[in-house]
């Protein structure tokens, strides 16, 4: 059996990790589209902060680890996939052949089609070459314009900060992480970082760059100008999904698999930020492009790769983030649902905010800013759809007693 | 056989010396807030549990870190956080259904239950024998008695 897996992110590494483990003779071979060893996308920041050296960023500390494990990780590039003969095409030499196949391509960043956007003034913040241009190209007291302000705007952002730049957030979202925060978290959040010194504009959007005697013009949607040194893009990601063309494989906004991570046609599966898998939340097909379900895609996607039938119960959207010191993490439904209860708890002075979204005496969503001590449990009564009882009504009067109340359903106090 | 963890809170008179032994042992300072085990209290203090990690064998935070900073001592059993490596990305603390690993704003990196390389300093505290640290199997044993009499009760 000759496995193939595409992409040597996170769930690229862990599926060909749990497939070897399943099956001592399995041929594993991993595509690597990038000339370093297998790295986390997520560490990137930490690396412009100068918290960790690039092996820092690395997925496995061992340098050997691949080869102990008798996994092949070849450099190339997947141009095309033939359903049909069961091989996939590469940029350099000969078709490979697959008896199972992962897509775990990932994701790449996007640039806004603006006007200027092509400078070469203009940065992503996506993979270790980003890294490297930034740090050569981008000096301390530099004025750096940050354009996005999502989730991975504000890790960007504490990195910026770091290297110690004259920063400008632009947003266009009303709020700050518009996707994982509500109005009231977005608000804080912003305060927090005028606070600390950065200027951060939501509601408006860049609508033309011109480069000019070694500076940028950024002019904005409200009529403003922006002179700028440098300007950091982190205004989203999208599925790597361009290989595909052609193929019979379904896509949407990712590749569509179902409740084993297999796609539409057999012995193809996908994993990670490429796939558009089962959302525990919802029941629909959504794109996760999120660290914890890369990993468990890639764990689930080789369990079936290697014939394990359990089915898969979808991932939970989850997030948690630390802009400039301010802890924020978001899980499942956070926005709630129809018919549902609703309870919030905020304090502006202290920081601090706690949203809890009920169906019925379920938890279906949490929001936190400033909680920093127990957060997984929002996750752990999400996802195992713990019956709150009592709870939710002591709960609705104060959120704070979520430990409480976990300990209390899930443990049972027996005292 | 790999020891754990036993906590029964019927024993547990919340005097938070486990919390204390913890945060010395781990953080060098007796601070309640920097301890990896935690009373929560009930009833106004009627009732209290002790809650640590059990060193589950899904080992959520293990698989969610994205730099391999948590491990498996392989003598304890126990994931432990490699705070070398660790770069305080806090997906652990969200991937962890059991919310046993924290952030700790302080170092920048996380914290969690490493059972003191094999002898868990709350276990050595506690002076009711709420928390004691014992064979993996024989913590099997208690349960399955313990469900045997709520059953039968």
């Amino acid at each position: 059996m000759q496995h193939v897996i595409v992409g040597a992110g996170p769930a690229g590494v862990i599926a060909a990790e749990t497939l070897r483990k399943k099956s001592r003779n399995d041929s594993i071979i991993i595509v690597a589209k990038e000339p370093y060893p297998a790295y986390s996308r997520m560490a990137i920041p930490y690396l412009l902060a100068g918290d960790v050296e690039e092996n820092g960023t690395y997925l496995r500390i061992d340098a050997n680890h691949f080869d102990k494990l008798e996994i092949e990780i070849r450099l190339n590039t997947v141009n095309r996939i033939n359903t049909r003969e069961k091989t996939v095409t590469l940029e350099k030499g000969p078709d490979l052949h697959y008896d199972r196949l992962l897509l775990a391509t990932g994701s790449s960043a996007i640039r806004p089609p603006i006007s200027g956007m092509d400078s070469p003034r203009v940065h992503n913040c996506w993979t270790l070459d980003d890294a490297h241009r930034m740090l050569s190209e981008i000096r301390a007291r530099d004025r750096v314009v940050l354009l996005g302000a999502g989730f991975i705007g504000c890790i960007v952002l504490q990195a910026l900060v770091s290297m110690k730049l004259d920063l400008t957030v632009v947003e266009l979202a009303d709020h700050m992480l518009a996707r994982m925060m509500d109005h009231e978290g977005g608000k804080m959040i912003k305060q927090w970082c005028e606070n600390k010194g950065v200027t951060v504009r939501t509601g408006t959007e860049v609508i033309a760059v011109t480069e000019k005697s070694n500076q940028l013009e950024i002019e904005l949607a409200d009529g403003s100008t922006i002179t700028a040194d440098h300007i950091v893009c982190a205004a989203g990601v999208r599925p790597n999904i361009h290989m595909l063309e052609g193929s019979a494989i379904d896509v949407d906004a990712g590749i569509l698999v179902n409740n084993q991570l297999q796609t539409n046609v057999p012995d193809i599966f996908a994993a990670g930020d490429v796939a558009q898998g089962p959302d525990r939340s919802t029941g629909d097909q959504q794109v996760h492009a999120i660290q914890p379900t890369a990993s468990e895609h890639g764990r689930v996607a080789a369990f079936h790769m290697s014939g394990d039938a359990s089915p898969y119960g979808g991932s939970l959207s989850m997030n948690v983030l630390n802009t400039l010191g301010l802890i924020t993490s978001s899980f499942g439904l956070w926005d709630g649902v129809d018919g549902g209860d609703r309870t919030a708890v905020c304090d502006t002075a202290g920081n601090r905010y706690l949203r809890l979204e009920f169906q019925d005496d379920l938890l279906v969503g949490a929001l936190a800013i400033g909680l920093t001590q127990h957060v997984g449990v929002l996750r752990g009564l999400i996802q195992t759809k713990v019956r709150l009882g009592n709870w939710k009504k002591l709960l609705l009067d104060d959120p704070s007693l979520i430990m409480n109340a976990y300990l209390d359903r899930v443990q049972g106090t027996r005292a | 056989m790999h020891k754990s963890l036993l906590i029964d809170p019927a024993k547990c008179t919340s005097c938070l010396q486990c919390e204390l032994a913890c945060s010395f042992e781990n953080e060098g300072v007796f601070n309640p807030a920097k301890s990896r085990i935690k009373i929560f209290e009930f009833e106004h203090g009627r009732k209290a549990i002790p809650y640590t990690c059990t060193q589950c064998e899904e080992a959520w935070c293990l698989h969610a870190c994205p730099v391999e900073a948590i491990t498996i001592n392989e003598e304890t059993g126990a994931k432990e956080v490699n705070e070398s490596i660790c770069v305080g990305c806090k997906v652990c603390t969200i991937a962890c259904p059991f919310g046993t690993v924290n952030y700790n704003s302080d170092s920048g990196k996380v914290i969690k239950c490493d059972l003191c390389g094999g002898e868990p300093q709350c276990a050595e505290a506690c002076p009711t024998g709420a928390i004691v640290y014992v064979d993996s199997d024989w913590t099997g044993y208690l349960r399955m008695r313990d469900s045997a009499v709520e059953q039968h009760s």
